[in-house]
């Protein structure tokens, strides 16, 4: 690995995933090379079935890859064995979904806790983290209260809380404003890209709502499973997110 | 993490998630604990009404201090239908590695209460004072002689009659075609020695034979006929040596261990076999409701345990986690089930048949805590099988 590569939290070569099926060969990811800085908070785009959940997929270690290398923090997650991409998830990977993000049996506090005692890691400097964290993402009256007692905003917040709290290298978020109201959806993103900029961590961000790119630093269009296009001009940036970019 | 506190933290934190999940949702999962608690009332009834019903039949021959017991040949080892007359006891008594021998008489009498009260139903057993077969008393004097119209009565004699040590015992007996009135002073008070599911009444052997039901026939016989002779073997003695010169020696008869004779009393071997099928069967029921329940509580949980999975939980924290839950709630269930099991047992009048005996009532109890870990394997497998990817809805 050269010099340069080492500046990366993330990075992928030539990444590949192939399903056959009766009607033939799919390729789901075709050839995909990124690579994401730490600080970085980046927009995966692209219309249904472009294959950008596929690609999250294959980065947040569910899913190995047909071909193609992925190198978090120095390690080739292509080649793992089952239990390191269990231990490198939990270490090294921050994650909010769509839905169903929290354990519904645990309040704020606790799933936010929840990342430091899989990592064992859960002290009272630990526990002072969360509080603090989730004081800072406007849920400071909330620790207490059970994903059924808080708004769907609100429980995004929680997730990024939760996928923050570990330091880990790389932080992915599937669709993270789908079932929020637009302000709402502004409020969580802005959040989330400030703090992925704070706590100098990689951000991957997979959205259909191009408005929400208005804060990443970078996006990057996905086709047919393949990266068509990159935009890292903070003008271009804004247009695409208005919708003004072609 | 070396393996070790790895281990340890993966049941710190599966722990942590399992207790969390049940104190959150402690209404559904006492819901569970209040079935299992049914299930352990209804499995620990039967077992001791089980027990209460075999210790009725077997009791007084269960606690007898004899190895071996003759029966008149071809009886089937039923002690009804046996007829031994006396003088087979001394030939008995003569055999090589016998240590002693008694003559038991059984039959069924009505003991007077009082001129209001439905007479009691009660064994009364002829037993030679001084030898195997009488009981030790716990209170009063054993009895005195062969002929002594005294009588021996046990606990729940004493219980049901209200008679004590030194009250005339009066039973109503049918000899022939006369109904007979006889009085045997109580002299003594044995523990709980039933027989053939009564209360029973021992009375010294000739006095037995002197005052039992008989046929028109036997009232006037000559010789004494009881039913069994027990037998008490010497020190150190084979039983099967001394089984074997008893049946070269003593014409007519057939030789049983107490166990057998145990087994072979009427309906004794049926009725505890169908208690145990039921008992068997209710743990059987456990099994499927507690397997069940834990099965569509993980299926609604896919996408829970998808997501624990997902942000680096172990399959073995998922899986403890189930575990954990299963066990607490069918402990909670037991726990509750055995509380109220002795709770009504207190209300129990001591005619009911209902024994909670320690042994039978802990095998219950280990084969109820077992059914929720075995009722719960299929949905730990399924929990562990879960695929975050599928279960987040990211699989293409």
């Amino acid at each position: 690995m050269n010099t340069t590569q080492q500046n990366y939290a993330l990075q992928t070569e030539a990444v590949q995933k192939i399903y056959e099926s009766d009607f033939g060969t799919i390729r789901a990811v075709d050839g995909v090379s990124l690579q994401v800085k730490s600080g970085e908070f980046v927009a995966l785009v692209g219309p249904s079935g472009s294959g950008k959940t596929t690609m999250l997929s294959i980065l947040a270690a569910l899913l190995q890859p047909t071909s193609g290398r992925i190198v978090l923090d120095g390690q080739d997650l292509a080649n793992m064995t089952e239990k390191t991409r269990v231990s490198l998830r939990r270490e090294k990977i921050g994650f909010t979904f769509q839905a169903n993000n929290l354990v519904p049996y645990l309040n704020a506090i606790e799933n936010v806790e929840l990342m430091l005692r899989l990592n064992n890691r859960l002290d009272k400097a630990g526990k002072m983290r969360a509080e603090e964290l989730l004081a800072r993402l406007g849920l400071g009256e909330r620790l207490y209260n059970l994903p059924g007692q808080m708004s769907g905003g609100q429980q995004q917040r929680v997730a990024i809380a939760r996928a923050l709290i570990h330091n880990p290298s790389l932080v992915l978020a599937d669709e993270p404003t789908a079932s929020l109201d637009t302000e709402r959806a502004y409020q969580v993103v802005k959040t989330f890209a400030g703090l992925i900029h704070e706590q100098n961590r990689a951000g991957i961000m997979v959205t259909h709502d191009l408005r929400m790119c208005e804060y990443v630093d970078r996006v990057l269009l996905m086709q047919d499973g393949k990266l068509t296009r990159v935009i890292s001009d903070e003008v271009e940036i804004r247009d695409f997110a208005k919708g003004v970019g072609d | 993490m070396n393996k070790e506190s790895g281990i340890k933290e993966n049941i710190f934190l599966s722990t942590f998630l399992a207790v969390k999940e049940i104190w959150r949702n402690r209404g559904r999962f006492l819901m569970v604990s209040l079935v299992i608690a049914l299930i352990t009332l209804l499995v620990l009834f039967i077992a001791a009404l089980g027990e209460g019903l075999g210790n009725g039949n077997r009791e007084y021959l269960s606690k007898l201090d004899a190895e071996l017991i003759a029966f008149q040949s071809k009886s089937d080892l039923l002690i009804a239908a046996s007829r031994l007359e006396r003088g087979r006891l001394s030939s008995i008594r003569r055999v090589e590695g016998v240590g002693d021998a008694g003559m038991v008489g059984a039959a069924s009498v009505n003991l007077v209460l009082s001129e209001t009260e439905t007479p009691l139903k009660a064994a009364l057993l002829g037993v030679e004072p001084g030898h195997i077969g009488e009981p030790q008393v716990v209170e009063g004097s054993q009895l005195s002689t062969d002929l002594a119209d005294e009588a021996v009565i046990d606990r729940n004699t004493a219980i049901q009659s209200g008679l004590q040590v030194g009250d005339m015992a009066t039973i109503r007996v049918t000899q022939g075609t006369r109904d007979e009135i006889y009085s045997l002073r109580v002299v003594g008070i044995t523990d709980g020695q039933q027989y053939g599911l009564q209360p029973s009444i021992f009375s010294p052997f000739f006095t037995w034979d002197r005052v039992r039901p008989k046929s028109e026939a036997e009232v006037n016989g000559a010789e004494a006929v009881g039913n069994i002779i027990l037998i008490k073997l010497m020190d150190g003695v084979s039983s099967e040596a001394v089984t074997s010169r008893l049946l070269a020696q003593v014409k007519n008869i057939d030789i049983a261990t107490v166990d057998s004779a145990i087994q072979a009393l009427p309906g004794y071997s049926a009725q505890q076999s169908t208690l145990n099928t039921q008992g068997a069967f209710t743990l059987f029921i456990g099994v499927l409701v507690i397997g069940g329940f834990f099965q569509i509580q993980v299926l609604q949980k896919v996408p829970q345990i998808g997501v624990l999975k997902a942000i680096g939980a172990s399959n073995k924290v998922v899986a403890f986690a189930s575990v954990i839950q299963i066990v607490v709630v069918t402990a909670i269930g037991v726990l509750i089930g055995g509380l109220l099991a002795l709770l009504f047992s207190l209300t129990f009048p001591p005619t009911v048949p209902i024994v909670f005996n320690g042994t039978t009532s802990l095998i219950a109890i280990v084969a109820l805590l077992l059914i929720g870990p075995i009722g719960g394997l299929v949905s730990i497998r399924y929990a562990v099988k879960i695929e975050p990817l599928k279960a987040l809805g990211l699989s293409s």
